[in-house]
């Protein structure tokens, strides 16, 4: 018989459908893949060192581009978890423009998952739709905040200034062309043959696995376990709210691509019932101007991110500055289960896994 | 002037030729202006600044009416490297080595605050003081991020320069 | 199965660890602080007999003579929450790895390895992460100093 040989093959770190850089060695034999080594560290740009040398607020711009697709969901949690320490209340009307915001930063997120897993498997049209209507988030964004990716209008005590007179309109027009969005993405993609034949029953994860390596998000969901922080552990004002959490059946590929589509439909809710019941009033709470909480206090603060758990442990020694700050990155953790649901697969199925498992290189690296 | 067979070899004015349909050039200003309306990117970013980069590409900015849409994945096809975001000590031998694929001429354009300088992450450990301390830069784009519209400025700028015929040669 | 108490818990802990362990809380926490070489021990029973199966977080501080490990548990589907904490002296900065337990502990031990120096011992694969394998020292560390690469 023919002998064979074990070969090695090198995806990125520069390449165009690795989301960032993220550098997989694929190991195979023939086609099928027996193993796959990932490696990181390339977008490295040693956040927790820089923050213990920031003062609170100075360190807001720097969670934005930890995940730069969704950025108001990280910029959430590190004000979040600086108010639970310090003991600051957030005034109604500004935890409504937080939501509203978050959500909006979700369904961005996605857009840009679903467009990017559209053009690593080949349908470019895919990237343009997504893309086109992921602008009319970066309007809304720049009209609040004055940036259209990295934003930072929400800050600590509340958010940086009132929402002009366009947001409104803006908003409920974007809302009510979510359904519509939806059928595009599910017409002109999921019904498609050829994207069922190279998504269903690839990259399956099976539940226990995806708990076991502390997989969250729409991952964990896609395999059927109904886990949202937004539901388990309500933060700021999520507990009002009325939503779904679409789940998956089988755990593949398919089924993390539709969860995502589903979910954006679910924050278009979210943000239909925040826009109904947002009161007037101010914007933001009275914060001190040099923050300095109790020496000794630590918190661990979470919330449901557009890629999973997003966690913030900070410890405090007094000063203005954090002793410790660590970024618990979801995508960082889901990545940890790549190797497991390629092996066995054949080599395109990794550039589908690695869409359909949405890593942000920026936070994975920190 | 130039002479003109035709009509007993005669001075002919570079203007009259033109009036007639006939231009006069060197080979060094015809493949300038060649290679400057149609850079060829590489389709390399990490971070935050290569999203404004697919953003400049998609339908809203679009970056093929200056005729920049053929991105190429190969650094071998590729002329133009817009290096976006930081430049870690793990991307270095990275980016030099594909730097050093790609054929001459190649410019090179460090888009954003991280590639001129570090950016907001200089004082970290693990991020280079700008990518022209190892690859020699054209243009320098500020911004974080980097608009697309800016985008678009620096490469028409690029362009002058290309077209001017004033870049590196090997 | 018994319904989750968080008190029942801590007293059969007490009872099976003596004076290894120590209970406390914070604000949003309850704490447990173990000694280093009953580590496994206890992490093995909050997740077989208490149902803590998701670790979420394993970090660590530098706090000068020591270090301190820090690792949050929840459960899913019930939504209990505990905080565990160990200290490891700075001269012989060493600890069980966590890896046969959940192996989401994987990178993350990686992680702390790479940017703070501590070692796990059964780790399969304790190499550098988000460093480059040539890269000197442990950033995360106090007395790494920042500022000024060459």
């Amino acid at each position: 018989m023919l002998e064979t040989d074990i070969y090695t093959v090198n995806v990125g770190p520069i390449h165009p459908s690795t989301h960032g850089g993220l550098h997989v060695e694929a190991i195979m034999d023939g086609e099928i893949i027996q193993d796959v080594v990932v490696h990181l560290g390339y977008v490295h740009r040693s956040v927790e060192k820089i923050a213990e040398g920031k003062t609170y607020q100075q360190f807001v711009p720097y969670t934005a581009r930890l995940d730069y697709l969704a950025t108001n969901l990280p910029v959430l949690g590190y004000c979040q978890a600086v108010e639970k320490l310090l003991g600051i209340e957030v005034p109604e009307r500004a935890e409504y423009i937080r939501v509203i915001m978050a959500e909006l930063s979700r369904i961005a997120s996605h857009q840009i998952a679903i467009s990017a897993t559209g053009i690593d498997l080949g349908a470019t049209t895919g990237l343009m739709y997504g893309m086109r209507d992921r602008e009319r988030i970066m309007n809304i964004f720049e009209m609040t905040g004055g940036q259209r990716l990295l934003s930072s209008y929400i800050r600590i005590g509340g958010v940086a200034a009132d929402i002009p007179d366009e947001f409104i309109p803006a908003v409920k027009s974007l809302v009510q062309d979510i359904p519509r969005m939806m059928e595009e993405y599910n017409g002109l993609m999921t019904g498609n043959e050829i994207w069922a034949a190279r998504m269903e029953g690839v990259g399956i994860l099976a539940p226990e696995t995806a708990i076991q390596y502390g997989v969250t998000g729409p991952n964990l969901r896609a395999s059927g376990i109904a886990y949202d922080l937004r539901k388990a552990e309500p933060y700021g004002i999520y507990d009002r709210f009325d939503f779904d959490l679409p789940l998956g059946k089988r755990g593949d590929s398919l089924d993390r691509w539709q969860v995502r589509i589903d979910e954006i439909g679910q924050s278009g809710r979210i943000i239909e019932q925040a826009l109904k019941a947002m009161p007037e009033g101010e914007i933001k709470a009275k914060v001190p101007k040099v923050l300095k909480p109790a020496a000794g206090k630590e918190v661990y603060h979470r919330i449901e991110s557009a890629k999973g758990e997003l966690g913030y442990y900070i410890v405090s020694d007094g000063s203005s500055k954090p002793y410790r700050l660590h970024v618990r990155a979801p995508s960082f953790i889901n990545l940890m289960v790549l190797p497991v649901i390629c092996r066995g697969g054949v080599f395109q199925d990794i550039i589908t896994n690695i869409a359909t498992l949405d890593p942000i290189l920026g936070e994975s690296d920190r | 002037m130039v002479l003109d067979a035709k009509n007993g070899n005669k001075l002919q004015d570079v203007d009259e030729l033109a009036r007639n349909n006939i231009l006069v050039t060197t080979f060094e200003k015809l493949w300038n202006w060649g290679r400057s309306w149609s850079f060829w990117p590489l389709n390399y970013g990490c971070n935050c600044c290569p999203i404004e980069v697919m953003a400049a590409g998609a339908g809203r900015f679009d970056q093929a009416r200056f005729g920049y849409e053929v991105v190429r994945a190969v650094p071998r096809q590729a002329d133009l490297l817009t290096v976006a975001g930081p430049i870690t000590l793990k991307m270095k031998p990275a980016v030099l080595r594909v730097w050093a694929q790609m054929p001459e001429p190649k410019w090179v354009i460090a888009m954003g605050n991280c590639a001129i300088s570090g950016g907001p992450f200089k004082d970290g450990y693990s991020v280079l003081p700008g990518v022209d301390s190892i690859i020699p830069v054209d243009v320098y784009i500020p911004g974080c991020p980097v608009r697309p519209e800016a985008l678009f400025h620096g490469m028409l700028e690029l362009k002058k320069k290309v077209q001017q015929g004033d870049y590196r040669r090997s | 199965m018994q319904e989750f108490s968080l008190e029942r818990m801590i007293q059969e802990l007490e009872g099976l660890l003596g004076d290894k362990v120590r209970t406390g809380s914070d604000q949003f926490f309850t704490v447990l602080y173990i000694d280093p070489a009953a580590l496994t021990i206890l992490m093995g029973k909050l997740r077989d007999e208490y149902g803590f199966n998701h670790l979420a977080n394993l970090t660590s501080v530098d706090y000068g003579e020591e270090f301190e490990m820090v690792y949050h548990l929840y459960s899913i589907p019930d939504n209990n929450k505990v905080l565990v904490k160990t200290r490891v002296p700075r001269t012989l900065a060493e600890l069980d790895s966590l890896i046969s337990l959940w192996p989401t502990a994987d990178w993350q031990e990686r992680e702390v390895y790479d940017l703070m120096g501590i070692k796990f011992k059964g780790h399969p694969n304790l190499v550098r992460v988000l460093l480059p394998e040539d890269f000197e020292g442990h950033p995360l560390r106090k007395d790494y100093l920042m500022g000024g690469r060459k």
